[in-house]
């Protein structure tokens, strides 16, 4: 069972960026469940949404605690909540950030994480370039799967082109391919 | 005025004589076609005008419906008197289900009706003052912003009477009921509150909305065949003395509509999209105390000896009514 | 068809194929979602002649049902919380009616103090309006229970509602196995009304009934319900010969044969129990669950068979009577008082406290070697009640609980995993 859960802002697709990793995962075989850390629905916000991947059927409706991987949509976040609250040993942190983990002072927490398991995105500035406009969900979707292999590219690709069918979803292919080329996983 | 006005009055008392009149000038409740929706044998008090009024709209929303009519009906006095199981007084399809949500059931009927592409079946909504102004009041409004195809009656004989005469958002000034009762230094019912719900239904700006009075049957049958023949919301407000909470003589219920509506308490009239397009003028008009003396609940107003300031407070309101609807024209008499 | 689809939308696509002709609705959260998706389709002309009204109170939603479902016309809504019981008025009329209108109910906790998280509190304060209640576990089930429920309502002419965890199910992405909507209309007949408002044959519908006579009419609706458990139960089989998988019946048995242990739940908890059941057993311990999938009417009779031989239940329930304790555990003490074994409540998961699988296997262990006090509050934060009686000692003015409790427990921080 693969934990994942996202950190980010209302408004900026938190829950689109679990639903897509549950498409993807149900694309590639898999078991997968994604919900929201459900709250009044306020722009700007702390949100947090929590996927499931499994190869067996998913019975539980906890909240995951310990998560294999967190991701943050907004790094101003690691300042106000406990991110990184119950993160296995072996898990995975994905930020998304112009600025090192030196710079974003959680090199230490990451150190003691396995080598390259902590990486930062710029997944804002790639989305700018692409849409115009900095949702960022589906280049952390594609973060993660390049970072952890644990979703297929081509599921990734089909997830994010039925949620956003037609041009919108040819411009997020491109901040696929471009999360892609960045050096992590 | 839905109907020609027919100038033919008898002698002291205006009532038109139906029998003196050309069949096609008589009312539908004179004549054996008409279908008797709300039957004899119902338990209506002597004298009741929601009675009187709901028997000539029903038959006349029945006849202009082509007798493809379902009406639903608010708790109240008119619910009850015409039940309990296994009895009914209702020749007609007729639904009850709660005090405050007769024009949502309505609503309902309707949309059901528009599903089903079932156009021929029209669907009326009725229940009293209480149902309508007080706890019906959202429903109604609801109804009447979406211009639902409903046709909803109200028969306001201002008061909770079903459960004992208390006070509604419809009781006028001064008058006693038992949970305004005629003692202390403010005697009855407050001045300068209340609702006036066709103004409302007005400012919803529905096709239609009229009031009408057992005081002038012709034209409230006239009313309710004009109102069928439209689509969307249409209210229609019908004045109905009740000798039991109103404390009047059962055998001059229409005495005392009539003087209602002549004195300007209760202005006849009738508008479209929100503009009033037509009123009934006054005939003859008499002063407010012709109207408050033949009824007990106004009884405290002449005891009192502020009388004189208390009767001028409910004739100002007759003054405004008279003003804004132009209900006094050149030619009519003052009555005492 | 499997898809990977939110409960909400789910529920929506398939409460469309049963070919709803009426729905008045309200917003309200988490049922949104569901409200929103069904005005779409209708709009988009998906479902047929359908008419979506957009109401101005949940009251005036369920009387518009009223209305269309006396008329003849299959009808449809959903709410959750204040919404359900700002509708009471008309639910107990629809019940007492037998108008047979589907709702979902989209569980969620009710105030004071306001809470939009899932617990039981709505639909538990709405089990005797004369609806069936039935509970899903997971979005198939909540899916399919919605195609079975118009069936049922409309076979025993009997209100039903469709229980699923507000946000927990409404709100969560699960593989969803969709019927087509040639699968729907085969499983669902025609709305074939038992009474109509119809101007050909009028009849009154509503009137007053007497004291001479009520007793007789309660006791029919309390006899079609006790029928309607025969009707559940062979809905859900006939729905399984079609769909080929088990969703709802009366109740559903996890590892209960021989168990000791007998944990009670309705909804998606039951999830995350049979887990903890897994992981219990592979200790050694004796434990099974029991699913409540009809709430309403009580299986009684099924519930005592599958007991019978166990010494201790543990009903883990998201409600509280205030002033007794457990509502479920009342029912499941009706149904085994003839029984030598020991009923225990576990109010959990009130206002969408979270029910981590590490507690059900606490309080399983827990409630084997020692008992439980009667009844005991899953993971209550002793020390923040404890301050506040303090609190109430010293002075009377203490100050607001819905504002002290928070404070005691810490300052504002999004609670992970929470």
């Amino acid at each position: 069972m693969f934990q994942i859960r996202i950190h980010g802002r209302g408004g900026q697709g938190v829950v689109t960026a679990a639903e897509l990793f549950s498409v993807a995962a149900f694309f590639d075989g898999k078991y997968a469940q994604a919900f929201p850390s459900f709250g009044s629905e306020r722009m700007g916000a702390p949100v947090t949404a929590f996927c499931r991947i499994s190869n067996a059927k998913i019975r539980s409706h906890e909240p995951v605690s310990h998560p294999n991987v967190v991701i943050i949509q907004d790094s101003t976040l690691l300042l106000h909540v406990d991110v990184f609250s119950g993160l296995s040993q072996n898990g995975y942190v994905l930020i998304n950030s112009t600025r090192t983990l030196e710079a974003l002072q959680v090199e230490e927490f990451c150190s003691t994480l396995p080598e390259g398991h902590c990486r930062v995105i710029p997944v804002s500035e790639i989305a700018m370039q692409h849409l115009g406009q900095p949702f960022v969900n589906t280049g952390l979707v594609a973060g993660f799967a390049k970072l952890t292999g644990s979703l297929s590219k081509l599921s990734v690709e089909k997830a994010i082109q039925q949620k956003f069918p037609g041009h919108l979803g040819n411009l997020n292919a491109k901040i696929v391919a471009k999360v892609y080329e960045q050096n992590i996983g | 005025m839905a109907h020609q006005p027919i100038k033919f009055y008898q002698t002291g008392t205006f009532t038109i004589g139906n029998r003196l009149l050309d069949k096609s000038e008589q009312t539908l409740q004179s004549q054996v076609e008409r279908t008797n929706s709300l039957n004899s044998g119902h338990r209506a008090c002597q004298g009741c005008g929601e009675a009187l009024g709901a028997r000539y709209a029903i038959d006349a929303a029945m006849r202009a419906s082509n007798n493809q009519l379902v009406a639903v009906n608010a708790t109240g006095c008119l619910e009850v008197f015409s039940s309990p199981y296994p009895e009914s007084a209702w020749q007609i399809p007729w639904m009850h289900s709660l005090f405050g949500n007769a024009p949502a059931v309505a609503s309902g009927v309707a949309a059901a009706l528009r599903a089903k592409g079932e156009k021929g079946v029209k669907v009326i909504a009725q229940g009293g003052d209480g149902a309508t102004v007080d706890i019906g009041f959202g429903c109604l409004s609801g109804m009447f912003e979406r211009n639902d195809d409903v046709l909803y009656i109200c028969y306001d004989n201002e008061a909770y009477m079903n459960t004992g005469v208390q006070r509604s958002g419809a009781t006028p000034p001064k008058a006693w009921t038992n949970t305004t009762q005629a003692v202390g230094t403010h005697p009855g019912n407050p001045v300068g509150i209340g609702k006036n719900v066709p103004r409302i239904a007005m400012a919803h700006g529905i096709p239609y909305v009229a009031t009408a009075s057992v005081a002038d049957l012709h034209d409230l049958e006239a009313k309710v065949a004009k109102a069928m023949g439209l689509h969307g919301a249409r209210y229609i407000h019908i004045h109905v003395p009740c000798p039991l909470g109103w404390k009047s003589d059962p055998a001059l219920t229409l005495k005392v509509a009539r003087l209602a509506v002549e004195s300007g308490l209760f202005p006849l009239f009738e508008a479209e999209y929100g503009e009033v397009t037509d009123c009934t003028p006054i005939r003859r008009q008499v002063p407010v105390e012709r109207y408050l003396e033949l009824q007990g609940r106004f009884k405290h107003v002449f005891a009192d000896p502020l009388a004189r300031e208390a009767i001028a407070e409910i004739q100002a309101i007759a003054d405004t009514n008279i003003k804004r609807y132009g209900l006094v024209r050149k030619g009519v008499t003052n009555g005492t | 068809m499997k898809q990977q689809i939110e409960g909400s939308q789910a529920v929506a696509t398939v409460v469309a194929f049963c070919r709803p002709e009426v729905m008045a609705c309200y917003p309200i959260s988490p049922q949104t979602h569901i409200v929103e998706t069904l005005s779409q389709k209708v709009k988009a002309g998906e479902v047929g002649t359908c008419q979506f009204l957009n109401v101005e109170s949940e009251f005036a939603a369920l009387s518009v049902l009223i209305g269309a479902s006396a008329m003849g016309a299959r009808a449809y809504t959903a709410t959750t919380s204040q919404g359900l019981l700002f509708m009471a008025e008309a639910v107990y009329n629809a019940g007492g009616l037998g108008l047979p209108i589907v709702m979902t109910i989209a569980n969620r906790a009710v105030g004071a103090p306001i809470n939009i998280w899932n617990d039981h509190s709505d639909s538990m304060a709405m089990r005797d309006a004369g609806w069936i209640q039935l509970f899903a576990e997971n979005n198939q089930e909540a899916v399919d229970l919605h195609i079975q429920a118009f069936r049922l309502a409309e076979e025993l002419s009997c209100p039903v509602m469709v229980c699923m965890d507000g946000y927990i199910l409404t709100h969560a992405f699960e593989l969803v196995d969709l019927p087509t909507q040639e699968q729907v209309d085969d499983y669902l007949p025609p709305f074939e009304p038992v009474q109509v408002l119809d101007p050909l044959n009028p009849i009154s519908i509503g009137a007053m009934v007497g004291p001479d006579a009520f007793m007789e009419v309660r006791y029919l609706a309390h006899d079609k319900h006790i029928r309607a458990l025969e009707a559940i139960s062979r809905t859900s089989e006939a729905f399984h010969e079609q769909f080929g998988r088990m969703s709802g019946g009366l109740l559903e048995s996890y590892h209960t044969e021989g168990a000791e242990t007998i944990i009670v739940a309705l909804g998606s908890v039951n999830g995350t129990i049979k887990d903890a059941i897994d992981e219990l057993r592979l200790a050694g311990l004796s434990v099974g669950s029991i699913k409540i999938s009809s709430y309403r009417p009580f299986p009684t009779h099924a519930f005592h068979e599958v007991v019978k031989d166990a010494k201790r239940i543990l009903v883990i329930e998201k409600d509280l009577a205030v002033g007794k304790g457990g509502i479920v555990s009342s029912d499941v003490r009706m149904a085994v008082q003839n029984l030598p074994l020991v009923v225990m409540t576990v109010i959990a998961g009130l206002g969408g406290r979270a029910i981590p699988k590490s507690s059900i296997v606490r309080i399983v262990r827990e409630a084997c070697l020692e008992g439980l006090e009667e009844p005991h509050f899953l993971d209550l934060n002793w020390n923040a009640v404890n301050d506040e009686f303090v609190r109430q000692q010293k002075k009377r003015r203490s100050g607001l609980i819905p504002k002290n409790i928070p404070g005691d427990v810490g300052p504002f921080k999004l609670k992970v995993g929470q």
